[in-house]
């Protein structure tokens, strides 16, 4: 893995809530190197929209990260920063697409005001400069005319249309890192797929690093090179994709992986995995996939599974891992 | 978007057409003008002239009849007190109350859209639930009993400013606006308050619960993911889409800012519209009280068409799917 440009360590966030504290991310740690992608799956809730809004600074009251964490975007530490220096480096240090793109851009302002604005934001660059600049990145995406669709407000876009001027958008400051939080799940299947291959594009060439968050797993076997998977705020699982989904370390990414269509043969039933998702507030003491989990044992009611590095750059927290990979030498 | 303009202009003339309808029979139950206007011994045959010399002896029908002709050219009959048209009556009294009202109107948004938002930002803190307590007030006080106060603390008490009447006027294009005499200015400010305070507490409302929504969307957070200053964020993401409510509702107010200036102007002795329309039913001056519901219902429906135009214009989408109809 070439340097990583994005490193996170024991990254917890935390959500004053009426039921209690919600840790919706608790101690997680993952790295991207320059031109990496990182696929982040889960179930809905596990806090992938959360890890990656806190890799932004974007984590508002009742949400706190915890200080102790820490992120860096190339060496440089983001936790901590005042507002100002943090703003600073959304946006051009790392850059996030949402999920909706009907509601992520704003719908009375037209699309040159969106794109220029995100320019001169970190750069004293003339608006003439910074308008064919956008109009560039328009052009990049695929939009024809971009000249005139400059013009345009969002309302005179499709939903494709709009998630690649995020996209475009997004792109314009050259960031280290994007994240990109599920942004071609409200898409129909065909433009999902450009979108795609499209983001990976251009991240490649210009070497961000990406962090492309899912519920998917297949979408994640053909864009990412590692993969993470959470559950209930903490990373199982990491590892090289091709490793994991041959062989997973823990049930519950083994679970997710048995319910993919593609990967199942003709005529055998989805596997699924039973139950719900735990409510965060009230978690078991142990294992938290435990109620959920066929191999669960006693240890793993009662004792946590720490993190367990294994060969070939993986790691996982299980008492009982499957397909009995090598631990790592330590 | 032309297509539009026209079917809305037919459905205001619609509107205008019934209206009068309607305040011709309402006008028509109300007492009998010719007892107050003829002297208290005056005998049968004067009662008689003067009966005639209105028009009130034909048939009700025939009496509407002529009622829509001379509408339509632009004569809503002479006032029985000033023995002059009506509508020239009204319209003497026109430039006096649509200042009043501008002039509340651009109070209630200078005191309600910079409140509301502040109040919307930051609304679990104590300037933000303070506001939101304040505006209460304003909604549930009693406008008469408001400016009665007003005067006593500022005319009475402290002495700052005139209690009554309109002050000093220039004349632009031939009409009398005290908006540009210090004097008038000062006259105008107690009854322009009072009037607005109703609406400002409901443009706080409005632009409170718009920031609030405003600040949730999926736009913003990608406005602040892109870096963008708080002030950039606030100032022309948030405020331009928070403004579509406030411009649509204030709008729809301003026509009933109008109809409140009565109250306003009887207290503060404003010699508008409000305060003429009160003596005229004092007065039971028939063709004035006519003249005047007339004039208003048109306000409204002008004031309705220039909203919708506005609001198409800052809000594109509008503007996107009536070109499209
Ligand atoms: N503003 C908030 N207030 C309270 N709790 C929150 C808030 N935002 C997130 N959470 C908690 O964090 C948990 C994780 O949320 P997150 O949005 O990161 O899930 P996710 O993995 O992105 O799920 P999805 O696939 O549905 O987007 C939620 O279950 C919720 O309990
Ligand atoms: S630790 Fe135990 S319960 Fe948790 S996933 Fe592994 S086997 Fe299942
Ligand atoms: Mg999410």
């Amino acid at each position: 893995m070439s340097k990583a440009v994005l490193d996170v360590k024991d990254l917890s966030v935390s959500f004053r809530t009426r039921e209690g504290l919600v840790t919706a991310v608790n101690s997680i740690s993952f790295s991207v190197g320059a031109g990496e992608v990182l696929g982040l799956v889960g179930e809905s809730g596990s806090g992938k929209s959360v890890t990656g809004l806190a890799v932004l600074g974007l984590i508002d009251p009742p949400g706190e990260i915890d200080p102790r964490s820490s992120i860096k975007i190339n060496e440089r530490e983001l936790i901590g920063l005042p507002e100002e220096k943090l703003r600073r480096v959304r946006g051009k240090d790392v850059a996030m697409i949402f999920q909706d793109p009907m509601t992520t851009l704003n719908p009375v302002l037209r699309i040159d005001t969106q794109m220029i604005e995100a320019i001169r934001a970190h750069e004293k660059i003339s608006e003439k400069a910074a308008r064919e600049r956008a109009r560039q990145a328009l052009e990049k995406v695929g939009i024809p005319s971009a000249d005139e669709r400059l013009k345009a407000y969002p309302g005179q876009f499709s939903g494709g249309m709009r998630q690649r001027v995020a996209i475009a958008t997004a792109l314009l400051n050259r960031p280290t890192v994007l994240v990109a939080d599920e942004p071609t799940t409200a898409l129909d299947v065909t433009i999902q797929a450009q979108i795609l291959s499209e983001v990976q594009q251009l991240c490649s060439e210009t070497g961000t690093a990406l962090v492309w968050i899912t519920h998917d797993l297949s979408v994640v076997a053909g864009l990412a090179d590692r993969v993470a998977v959470m559950y209930a705020g903490r990373i199982v699982e990491e590892g090289p994709v091709s490793a994991v989904l041959e062989a997973p370390i823990h049930p519950y990414a083994a679970g997710l992986i048995g319910s993919v269509p593609s990967r199942n043969k003709r005529g055998v039933p989805l596997a699924q995995i039973r139950g719900m998702t735990p409510s965060l507030t009230n978690l078991p003491p142990g294992c938290p996939f435990a109620p959920r989990c066929d191999y669960a044992t006693d240890i793993c009611r009662s004792t946590m599974p720490e993190p367990t590095p294994y060969e070939g750059g993986r790691a996982a927290r299980c008492h009982h891992p499957l397909s009995a990979p090598t631990p790592a030498a330590a | 978007m032309l297509v539009y303009l026209i079917r809305r202009i037919g459905q205001s003339i619609m509107v205008v057409a019934v209206m009068a309808t309607l305040v011709f029979l309402a006008v028509f139950a109300v007492g009998d003008p010719v007892a107050i206007l003829a002297s208290p011994d005056a005998d049968q045959r004067e009662l008689e002239a003067i009966t005639t010399r209105l028009g009130l002896d034909r048939p009700i029908y025939e009496q509407f009849g002529i009622f829509v002709w001379n509408a339509l050219q632009g004569d809503l009959g002479r006032s029985f007190v000033y023995a002059q048209p009506a509508v020239d009556v009204i319209l003497q009294r026109f430039p006096a109350t649509m200042e009043l009202a501008l002039a509340a109107l651009i109070l209630s948004i200078l005191l309600g859209v910079p409140l509301g938002v502040i109040a919307g930002l930051k609304p679990e803190s104590l300037l933000g639930r303070s506001i939101m307590t304040t505006s209460i007030f304003g909604f549930s006080l009693p406008n008469f009993w408001l400016g009665l106060m007003l005067i006593l603390l500022f005319a009475v008490q402290l002495r700052w400013l005139p209690a009554s009447g309109r002050g000093e006027t220039v004349e632009v294009f031939g009409v009398h606006l005290s908006l540009f005499t210090w004097d008038g200015l000062r006259h105008l400010f107690l009854p322009a308050l009072t009037l607005s305070l109703y609406k400002a507490s409901l443009v706080i409302r409005i632009a409170q619960a718009g920031t609030r929504e405003v600040m949730l969307q999926d736009y913003v957070r990608f406005a602040r993911a892109k870096g963008l200053s708080y002030n950039r964020i606030v100032f022309v993401h948030v405020l331009k889409n928070m403004m579509i409510p406030v411009v649509t509702v204030l709008g729809l107010e301003l026509g009933s800012m109008i109809a409140f200036a009565v109250v306003t102007e009887t207290v503060f002795a404003y010699p508008g519209m409000g305060k003429l329309l009160i003596d005229s039913i004092n007065r039971l001056d028939r063709p004035v009280i006519v003249a005047y519901l007339m004039l208003t219902v048109v306000i409204f429906v002008i004031i309705n068409l220039v909203v919708d135009l506005l609001y198409a214009a800052i809000d594109p989408r509008v503007r996107l799917t009536e070109s499209k109809g």
